[in-house]
This record gives C-alpha cells, structure tokens and sequence, in this order.
C-alpha cells in the first residue's frame, strides 16, 4: 500500500484505506481502534501502547479481504495487516454498496416510502418498514388498530427467526461446517414462504405501510404460523448436536473476538454482540415499543462477549421469538388491519366503483401524497442485529425532508478493529461471520 | 511366482538390463497392461469419488445434487473436466512462470506413484504367466509411500508461492507447514506396522494380514496407530476438516487461487486422486488390503480380493466425504497443536510400547507400564508448555481461553 495518493478518498475521518506503517501515526491508529470512541472522558492514552516500531515493516503484509471475498457477507472490504497469520492492524472499508436509499427518500412521497426503505438491511424487512411507518405515524399522531400492530409483531418476530437462522447458516459456513449453510436457509425457507403468503414476496416485502399493513393476514394463517412454531425448535436441536457442542466449533470461536461489556457500550454496539457481553438491552423489554409489554419473554445475554456468545445468543433468542409468536397468534384481535383514515390510507377498491369522495382521496393519495406536519422524530425498534433507528424529519410537505436509518449493521461494524487485533486470518473470519453485517444495511 | 527382487538380483550379466533375468517381452507386456490398468482404474475411481463425494454431501445436505449428465449424474465430473479443458488459461503476470507451470504436475504424479504399490487383488495368471494385481512391488515399498506424499508437499507449496499472490502465498505457508507436520506422525504410525511386519514390502504387509480378520493390522497394532494414520493421512490430503490450505472461507482457494483452466483440473485431480490413494493405503496397511473378513483362502477367484478391496475402499471414501459434510474447519494454530502436542507424542509412545511387546512378551509388560509412565510424564511437560504459552499470552482473568 503506499501513502494516500490522488486516488485515495479522503474523508474527514482521514484515508478510507488502511496505510503502511510508516505513514501511518499514532493518532490514526488510534481511530482505526476505535479508541477516540471508547476513551473514558479525560483518560490520557499512551502512545506506548501502541508502538509502531515495535514490529518491522519488512515482517507485515497488508491484504485485503473483501470486497469480493466469500466470507464478508456481501461487500464488505477489511484491511488487514498481518504478521504471519496474526492481524496487528484492521480497517473495514465500506461503500461498495452504497445505492443512496435514503436520498432516494427524499425523492419519494410517504406512501411510497416503505418499498424503499425495506431494501436496506435486506434480511430484516419488516423491521425496516415498521420503524419508517412508527415514525410517520409519530409525526402524523395517527392511532393504529390494534390488529395491524399485533400483525407487525408477528411478523417481525418471525422476520428475526428468519435473520437469525440466516445467521446460523452463514456462521456454519464461514467457519468451515458447509451443511449448515443448507440447513440454516432450509428452515428460513418455512418462514420466507409464509411471508411469500402473507405479502406477495419473501423479501422486500412493502407490507407494513405508515396506517397499518398492506392487507390482512390470509385465511389459515394461524395453522401455518402455528406449524412454524413447532416445526424450527427440533431444528434447532439439531443445530445444537451439529454445532454448538462440536468441539471444534468452540475452538474456533470461544475466546474469539472478545469485546467487554464497556467496549461494546463506547462501541455503540447493540442486539447481540451487546448482549453477548453480558448486558441486558434489549428494546422490546426496556424501552417498550408496540405491545412489547403485554407479552412474557426473555432477554438472552451471554457472559464471554465473544463469537461463541453471539452465536448461543441468537440461537436462544430465536427460541424466545417462536415463544413470543405464539403468544402474538393467541392475542390476535380481530379487527381492522389498517387506520380507516381515509387521508392517510387508500379506500377499499369496491368503495371508488360506489362513492365519488372515495375515488377522489385515492387520486389524491396516488398522486401528491398525504401531507406530514412539520417535525422530527426518532424511533428506535430492536432489530435483529440491534437498535434499528428512524430518523425522520418533515417540512410538513408529502415527501420526507430527511429519512436517516440507524442501522445496528453499520454501528456494530465499528467494533471490528477491536475484535480484529491480535487474532489470526482464521478468526477473523469468525468474526466478521459473528457481526453478521448486512451490507445493504451498512452503506444504505 | 514372478518376482521383482529375483529380477533386480538377476539383472547383472544380460546384456540389456531390462530383459535379463528371465524378463522377456511378454513380460514387458504385462507390466506395461497393469501401467494401463492401474491408471484407467485411478482415473475412473476419480470420476467416480468426484461425483460420489457431490451426490453424498448433497444428500446430507437436502439437495439433489448432480443429476444432468448420464445416468444418476455420473459423467458430471467428465462434463466438469471438459470445461475446464476449454476454459482459458491464465498465468498470473506476478506469476513465477515456471514454477506455476510445474506445480500441478508435482501434484498429481506423486499421487499416482504412491498408488502404483498398492496391491490391488491376488495372484492371477495372463499369458501363462503369474503376475499380482499391483503395478509395482519395491523393496522400499513404504518408504516409496512417504517419499510420494513428501513430494505432493512441494506441488501445493510451489503453487502457492509461485502465484505472486497474497491469498495463494497464506496458502503455501499453511501447506508447507501442515503436511510437513503431520507426516511426521503418518511415518510414525506407518512405522508401527513395519514393525510388526518386519517388511517395507506392501505385498507382506497385506499377505501377513491375511491369515484372518485379527491378523489386519487394524486389531493387531491396537486401534491408535489407525485411528492416528485416519487423522494425519487427512490433513496430509488437506480434507477437510484439516483443509485450512484452501479453505474457501478464509484464503478464497488458498493455494490455486491464480490457476484455472487445464492446470486447476489438475489439482482437482490430484486432490481426489490422493484420497483414493491414503484410501488405498490404509486399507493396505491397516485392513488387510485385498482379503476378506474370514480365514486365507489363498485369494481364490481373481475378482473376490478386488471386490474385497474396493468395498474396504468405499468405507474410507465415504469417511472422508461425511467429514466433509459435518466439521467445522480447525485453526492454524489448533491444527498445529493437535499435531505435534497430541498425535506425534502419542504415536511415538504407542511405537515404543509396540517395540516392547515385540522385543518379549514378558518384559514387555515391564517396558509398557514404563511406557506409561513416560507416556504421562510427556504429557504433563506439554501441559506445562501449553499453561506457560497462557501465560505469556496474558489472557484477562475474564476472557475465556480459546481451544
């Protein structure tokens, strides 16, 4: 690598790509760790602990992992500068996937905002929808039936079992058990083809919409979702026998990555790569949102922080969804699947054939939109992979003057460096695979 | 019975070497058949290990897996290799040219050698003339097995460093190190058979085996120097889980990252070739090579020790497509551990109590609790050596240790 040259992209955060040793000062390698970011108000650093000199630069080597590279999920790029097999120093590079969604927003009237936005963490569909429609409803103080929230519930609680057994499988995969990876997308497919009935789609679904869901749930979707429920735990058994106690497989990944608790907290980790430290946060328990607190379940935390952990914590918390799932189908209230605000949500096809009033709000709706009065708001639901937060602020005209997504993807990245440094090309495999970044998330 | 050391004894006064000894042209003929044989069986035993390995691996997978060309798929493996003639071929510009040329050939003829020793059935007569279904029988037969695999070494290495490629370099480093570790304790565990064989000969190993099932080698060695071959003979063939040379996840292809076309197929080939040869290897050294189950019948029919053998065969080839299919792939650094921490001190232990045993029955009883004890003293030094490596790691009272 030489120095950054005319065709590095500087940022303000410095080069994007990882420089050689000898360019590359104290304060820099500083901010690749991390370490502004974890610093304890008034704490002094010592260069000392950080000795470039240390290691001759004749003994490294800089290889690039990524962005074409089987095992970082997409496009992801991670520098590493290696001695042997061991990282010394890493550095995540990210944009090669970036399709500016969130400008795209900007572009798109509310009504049409949540086929946009559900292309962004792509494995978690709803969650992004659901925070997009939260936050309009916010801003719009919209009542929504109780049953297109309970709705929303269920399917983002079987959203995040689909998220996590993808999970399972790339994790399988990255770390060398290939059946897993089969295994893993065998039993996302139960889920994606309920989707696939409920939505039209099995991913990016356009379902959940600011006044509630797209339409309600079809008949029979109570044996199908019940079905689910009791087929994926034996399942998961399997994975236990496969898996997590094959010894190899805690080899490689217990002690792997470590991250403490105050890390991941400076980190601004969340979901469970913060619970694997042994933290309990989790949204859906602490900061209720929907009707999170009427239902029983637990918060899984781990003890290590480390890949092992995060693995064990979302094989466990996919057992609480299903539990939670079962609780949503029995809770399910009838009624209306959406607001009957005629302003916000289009009127019943047959309803335009009848009434001149309802033919004209649905032109209005599919034409200029339903207006948002001005004001920002931030909601924050727990995401498969963490806090997914909607930021969204209004002019008070049909479009969003600003959409910005916190993706717990992109937040979660940040803590690499740190898990990086000092393991080997192996681990950091394992690593990666155990942030489970979803791209489409990361560079939105 | 024709034989090999008669011929070499022999050799000296004719005037050409090759035909003295009561080696005339029909015998030239067999052996130049059996060459062809042996090879055509090789090749089609790849064929086949190729599209098994896809079709069991897919069934555990919950996929169909190939089932376009031919019957049950099996002429996939054919189609592979005819696209990979026809693909371009690429020499990296960073690229070692001669060397990276050279690599795959240095893979796949020592594949074939070391199958060349194997005894593949009994005795059977062509042209008037009894000759063994094994292509070759030297005196140094086993050693010739260690030089062969030694030599596969060089061939994944050279590729690697050759590529001027990063990927490819981790490779080469990886190989080098793995299989020159773990044959270590291949030799070792070969070397307990010697020792009860008394023979480098591939031929008496199998024929002392022959007696009955608990003459194989497998029952008579005790199990640990099978059990210890199984484990080193895989990472010697980078199966996984020891396939940390490619490992996809990791390293991209590790060593043939940069190579395509003709001369990838031809570490594909080597690949599987070499599994079928440690297959053949260790059904000669450890189950009785060509013999069935029940006493010595003086391998009756030419075909009943072949089939013997190609069924002992499909027991390791499935072994290692299972692995495949279920392990997680080990680290560096474990792989390394598990070698020379657990496997070298362990064979070389098992050898020493072996000895004892041959040198006398009574002593060696004597010899083997001393064994023992040195066997466990061994052990408690590497546990110091592995606690002081903790230390020196410096890992916080809270991180769990890793392995």
């Amino acid at each position: 690598m030489s120095a950054p040259g005319p065709n590095i992209v500087e940022t303000s955060e410095g080069a994007q790509e990882m420089g050689a040793r000898q360019v590359t000062d104290a304060a820099e390698l500083l901010r690749e760790e991390g370490a502004v970011l974890r610093l304890a108000e008034g704490a002094v650093v010592d260069p000392g602990d950080y000795n470039l000199e240390s290691v001759e630069e004749d003994d490294t080597m800089i290889i690039n992992m990524g962005p074409q590279h089987p095992s970082t999920h997409g496009v992801l790029r991670v520098m590493l500068e290696l001695q042997g097999e061991t990282v010394l120093r890493s550095k995540p590079v990210i944009g090669y996937l970036h399709t500016g969604i969130e400008k795209t927003q900007e572009e798109l009237m509310y009504i049409q905002g949540s086929t946009n936005v559900t292309r962004m963490d792509y494995m978690a569909n709803f969650f992004n929808e659901s925070v997009f429609s939260l936050a309009v409803e916010a801003l719009l103080d919209v009542e929504v039936p109780p049953r297109a929230t309970w709705i929303r519930m269920l399917l983002m609680e079987l959203n995040r079992v689909a998220s996590h057994l993808l999970f399972m499988a790339t994790n399988g995969m990255d770390v060398g058990a290939i059946s897993m990876m089969l295994y893993g997308w065998r039993e996302r497919e139960l889920i994606l083809a309920f989707f696939e009935k409920v939505t039209g789609l099995r991913m990016n679904h356009n379902f959940i919409r600011p006044g509630g869901v797209a339409a309600d749930l079809p008949d029979g979707w109570r044996e199908d979702v019940l079905a689910i429920c009791d087929a994926i735990p034996p399942r998961l058994e399997e994975y236990d026998t496969l898996i997590t106690g094959q010894p190899i497989f805690q080899q490689r990944t217990q002690g792997v990555g470590v991250l403490t608790a105050e890390q991941a907290i400076a980190l601004s980790a969340t979901g469970p790569i913060l619970r694997a430290t042994g933290t309990q946060w989790d949204l859906r328990r602490d900061l209720p949102y929907l009707f999170y607190d009427q239902l029983e379940f637990n918060v899984v935390v781990g003890t290590y922080g480390d890949a092992f952990d995060r693995y064990a914590v979302r094989l466990n918390e996919m057992r609480e969804s299903l539990q939670i799932v079962r609780q949503i189908v029995d809770l399910m209230p009838p009624g209306d699947y959406r607001v009957q605000d005629k302003k916000v949500t289009p009127p019943p096809r047959a309803r335009i054939d009848e009434s001149m009033e309802a033919l004209i709000h649905h032109f209005k709706l599919f034409t200029e939109g339903f207006k948002v009065p001005e004001g920002e708001v931030y909601v924050a639901i727990e995401a498969p992979r963490g806090e997914l937060g909607g930021y969204l602020v209004s002019d008070g005209s049909a479009k969003p003057y600003r959409f910005h997504m916190r993706d717990p993807s992109f937040a979660n990245l940040q803590s690499l460096p740190v898990m990086l440094r000092g393991g080997l090309v192996a681990d950091a495999v394992a690593v990666i695979s155990s942030i489970d970044p979803v791209m489409g998330g990361v560079d939105r | 019975m024709y034989s090999k050391r008669e011929a070499v004894g022999s050799v000296t006064l004719a005037g050409d070497p090759l035909f003295g000894g009561g080696v005339d042209g029909a015998v030239v003929l067999i052996v130049l058949l059996k060459t062809g044989v042996a090879f055509a069986a090789l090749m089609v035993s790849v064929l086949f290990m190729v599209w098994f390995e896809r079709k069991v691996v897919s069934d555990m997978q919950n996929r169909i897996g190939p089932n376009r060309a031919g019957p049950w798929g099996t002429l996939q493996t054919l189609a592979d290799g005819i696209k990979l003639f026809f693909k371009e071929d690429l020499l990296p510009e960073q690229a070692d040219r001669r060397i990276f040329r050279l690599a795959p050939y240095l893979s796949i003829v020592p594949a074939f050698l070391a199958f060349a020793v194997v005894p593949l059935g009994g005795v059977i007569t062509i042209a008037g003339r009894e000759t063994r279904l094994q292509l070759a029988d030297p005196p140094v037969g086993i050693l010739f097995l260690l030089a062969m695999s030694s030599v596969a070494v060089y061939g994944v290495m050279l590729a690697g460093w050759s590529s001027g490629s990063k990927y490819p370099l981790l490779g080469s480093v990886r190989a080098s190190a793995q299989m020159v570790s773990y044959e270590a304790a291949l030799g070792l565990s070969m070397a307990a058979v010697v020792l009860v064989t008394g023979s480098l000969l591939t031929s008496d190993i199998v024929s002392e085996q022959s007696r009955s099932i608990v003459d194989w080698n497998l029952f008579r060695l005790g199990f640990l120097p099978f059990g210890i071959f199984l484990v080193a003979a895989t990472a010697e063939l980078n199966r996984p889980p020891f396939d940390l040379v490619e490992a996809e996840q990791e390293l991209v292809g590790g060593f043939h990252t940069e190579y395509s076309s003709l001369r990838f197929a031809l570490f594909f080939l080597a690949e599987f070739m070499s599994t079928v040869t440690m297959s053949a290897v260790m059904v000669t050294l450890f189950l009785g090579g060509p013999s069935g189950p029940g006493p010595d019948r003086g391998f009756p029919g030419a075909f009943l020790p072949v089939f013997w053998f190609l069924a002992k065969l499909m027991i390791f080839l499935f072994i290692y497509v299972w692995l495949r299919a279920t392990l997680p792939r080990l680290r560096y650094d474990q792989l390394m551990d598990l070698g020379w921490k657990r496997l070298i001190p362990l064979s070389l232990f098992w050898l020493l109590v072996l000895a004892a045993m041959i040198l006398d029955r009574r002593y060696g009883f004597a010899v083997f609790g001393a064994g023992i004890l040195l066997g466990l003293l061994l052990l408690r030094a590497v546990q110091v050596g592995q606690s002081a490596t903790d230390d020196a790691a410096g890992a916080a009272p809270a991180v769990r240790e890793a392995g």
